[in-house]
């Protein structure tokens, strides 16, 4: 998972040894999720690496069209959503005929109603890539969960559509009553949709979609029709979006618009970009960290969705590349051995920067429960503030004024550390 | 023998401004072709017009014999023609190699295939390996096209472009910026890689042109006003007062 999809896969010197790295990072991953719940074990958390499994599912899919093709989707959740339905319609289906269909094989066709929507709509869609795409990605969006709401009989109005997953046929005996019988499910389509989209770009189109995101007016020099490369791929991200819909049709056991709104449109773009296009585990990442952002801030404050609004600022101003390209970025640096040079400098900035986001998040929180009318004090690290005692406003300024000040001289520490290290990166030949 | 390019009456407007006026001109198969004029005088729009870039307002565009004008772009590379970019027009953020390969894929019959490991196809590689050869860019090939020097990506414009195989190859000014050595290194390259191809090129270097041409065709205000051999061009007195006669001060 930490090949870049922009690197050379061609024969390398190395080519032994980098397969063997490869195929252990993708084998760490599969232990990882079996494991996990065996440490984890509480319903809480059950439930929590559930939703992380769907909303990674879910970045992955959007990020064929982000990352992989450039397109700028504000209605991705159309096909999560549309999945999502097909799901529940589907399992309804087979307890109603008694189709011998067992629930692991329901995802299969949340992903073929997304697709079967990509099919129907994208051909127009992706005409044209840009700003052009991007409003018709949104028209969409806003139509498909208008739609839902007057269409009952396939949508279920406000209500949605509900099912039991544990009415189906059983499969080695699995109920799938249980969350963890759940995780497990999810785990594995997890597995199985990343390993096919990690595939996917190691394929003649995810290259040439890489070429039509880079310059869609050369492809078309070189023999390829940028449309139908930027079709193939939307429907691609349709299917496993699609996926992703059934799988949360199965953990919730209900289907409804809010599937398909513009809210869960923003997240999965939100958890992507976060993440980072630029690499196939960029959403992974970002996936889990927005869910868990999501799941952890939802609880503690009032005002989440305004965190969720400064770090997305805060990435796209200082680290374009997400997460995932401020990890690669110390790659070469690693190579040429002089990551070492910059690790004090970020060891210097960790106070000063803390101290800083502690202050930010206290004046937030001060000033959304002074002016909400709220008394609940705020905690802190253990400590309790309460919102409407002055001296929690002084220790707010204090908090960022100075750790802004002083903050300002460390991460100047560290571009300097950063500029000598890479100048030898560069002369020793790992930085271009 | 059917002409590789032939155009006929082409005329090109942008508003009501005529920029290619009853434009014809006929490039036999195997030719070297150069193009030459003075600036704005219309050969990149020439070359948009035969490559399908843009579509002719009026006049056809035939290749090895079959009307081509009002194809996409995509459809005339098909048909085995390709052309370079005077300014590099490359896949910037893809590495030597993969640009390279891009080109490769469609001439191979890969299409748009998503069942096939892109890594695992044996001639791909071997074409795209032999092209990095071609262009002295081997030593590169990991690097993203973006990082690449200016000489270097006028070298990786003329790899795209003949990568996939193409019979009629066209370049636009591909020495533009390029030093004297460079530019002797990427002539006696282009040479060599479009032997037995039907060549067709636009450049301001006399050197260039009148070394590596078999035709010379010159082009003012968007009609071409002689077409023929390097001496009859040089020997040309419209040719010398429109166009040479300034070059040569
Ligand atoms: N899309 C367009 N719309 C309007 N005018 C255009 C367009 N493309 C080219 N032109 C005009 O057509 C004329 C010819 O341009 P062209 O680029 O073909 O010249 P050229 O012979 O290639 O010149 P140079 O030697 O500078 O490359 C110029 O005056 C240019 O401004
Ligand atoms: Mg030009």
């Amino acid at each position: 998972m930490t090949t870049a999809t922009t690197s050379v896969s061609g024969p390398a010197a190395n080519a032994a040894g980098e397969n063997m790295r490869f195929y252990g990072v993708w084998l760490v991953g599969v232990i990882v999720l079996v494991v996990l719940p065996l440490v984890f074990s509480s319903g809480g958390s059950l439930t929590s690496f559930s939703l992380i499994g769907i909303a990674i599912v879910f970045a992955l899919s959007y990020n064929i069209l982000l990352g992989q093709t450039g397109l700028l989707s504000f209605g991705h959740a159309v096909h999560y959503g549309l999945g999502g339905f097909m799901a529940c319609h589907m399992m309804n289906a087979v307890v109603s005929h008694g189709w011998p269909i067992p629930l692991p094989f329901i995802p299969l066709f949340g992903g073929l109603g997304g697709l079967a929507f990509a099919i129907l709509v994208s051909w127009l869609m992706t005409k044209r890539a840009g700003t052009v795409f991007a409003m018709i990605s949104l028209g969409i969006g806003e139509l498909v969960a208008s739609s839902s709401l007057i269409l009952r009989s396939v949508f279920g109005g406000e209500a949605g559509i509900t099912t039991d997953r544990t009415a189906l046929p059983r499969m080695f005996g699995w109920t799938f009553g249980p969350q963890i019988q759940v995780y497990y499910l999810i785990a594995f389509w997890l597995v199985v949709s990343a390993i096919a989209m990690y595939a996917l770009t190691r394929t003649p189109l995810g290259r040439i979609s890489n070429a039509v995101r880079d310059n869609p007016e050369r492809v078309q020099f070189i023999g390829y029709d940028p449309h139908v490369v930027r079709y193939l791929a939307y429907c691609f991200a349709g299917f496993f979006a699609g996926i992703a819909g059934g799988l949360a049709a199965i953990s919730f056991e209900i289907a409804n618009s809010a599937y398909l709104g513009a809210i869960q449109s923003g997240l999965v773009l939100f958890a992507t970009f976060i993440g980072g296009t630029a690499y196939f585990f960029g959403p992974i990442l970002g996936a889990i960290l927005v869910t868990y952002l999501q799941l952890g801030l939802t609880s503690v404050t009032s005002v989440w969705q305004l965190y969720f609004g400064i770090i997305f600022i805060g990435i796209v101003m200082f680290s374009p590349g997400g997460i995932a390209g401020l990890l690669m970025m110390h790659r070469p640096l690693l190579r040429a051995g002089t990551l070492w040079t910059v690790i004090p400098s970020y060891l210097v900035a960790i106070v000063p920067t803390v101290a800083l986001g502690c202050g930010v998040v206290l004046m937030i929180e001060t000033i959304a429960r002074y002016s909400g009318g709220e008394a609940s004090a705020i905690n802190l690290f253990g400590i309790a503030f309460n919102p409407r005692s002055p001296a929690t406003w002084i220790a707010a300024a204090v908090l960022v004024a100075g750790g802004f000040v002083i903050a300002r001289l460390t991460w100047r520490r560290i571009g300097e550390a950063w500029d000598r290290a890479a100048t030898i990166a560069r002369d020793r030949g790992y930085l271009a | 023998m059917t002409a590789a390019i032939e155009v006929r009456a082409v005329e090109k407007r942008f508003g009501n401004v005529s920029i290619i006026r009853d434009l014809n001109l006929s490039i036999a198969q195997g030719e070297r072709h150069a193009i030459i004029g003075p600036n704005g005088a219309g050969k990149s729009t020439t070359f948009n017009l035969i490559s399908g870039h843009i579509k002719p307002t009026s006049g056809e565009v035939r290749l090895n014999g079959d009307v081509i004008s009002g194809l996409r772009p995509f459809e005339i590379n098909r048909r085995g023609l390709s052309r370079s970019f005077q300014v590099t027009n490359v896949f910037a953020r893809m590495t030597v190699w993969e640009n390279v390969r891009c080109a490769v894929l469609w001439a191979t019959g890969h299409r748009y295939a998503f069942w096939k490991n892109v890594d695992h196809l044996p001639e791909v590689r071997e074409q795209t390996a032999r092209i990095l050869e071609d262009i002295h860019l081997t030593h590169r090939r990991d690097v993203p096209a973006g990082l690449l020097t200016y000489a270097e990506q006028r070298e990786l414009e003329i790899g795209v472009t003949i990568a996939g195989g193409a019979t009629v190859v066209m370049l636009d000014e591909p020495t533009a910026g390029m030093s004297h050595a460079e530019t002797e290194r990427a002539v006696s390259l282009i040479r060599r890689l479009t032997e037995g191809r039907t060549l067709v090129i636009v450049e301001h270097d006399m050197s260039v042109v009148f070394g590596l041409a078999d035709r010379i065709s010159v082009l003012v205000y968007g009609h071409i006003i002689a077409s023929g051999t390097p001496e009859e061009i040089r020997r040309d007195p419209k040719v010398k007062e429109a166009y040479l006669g300034e070059e040569a001060h």
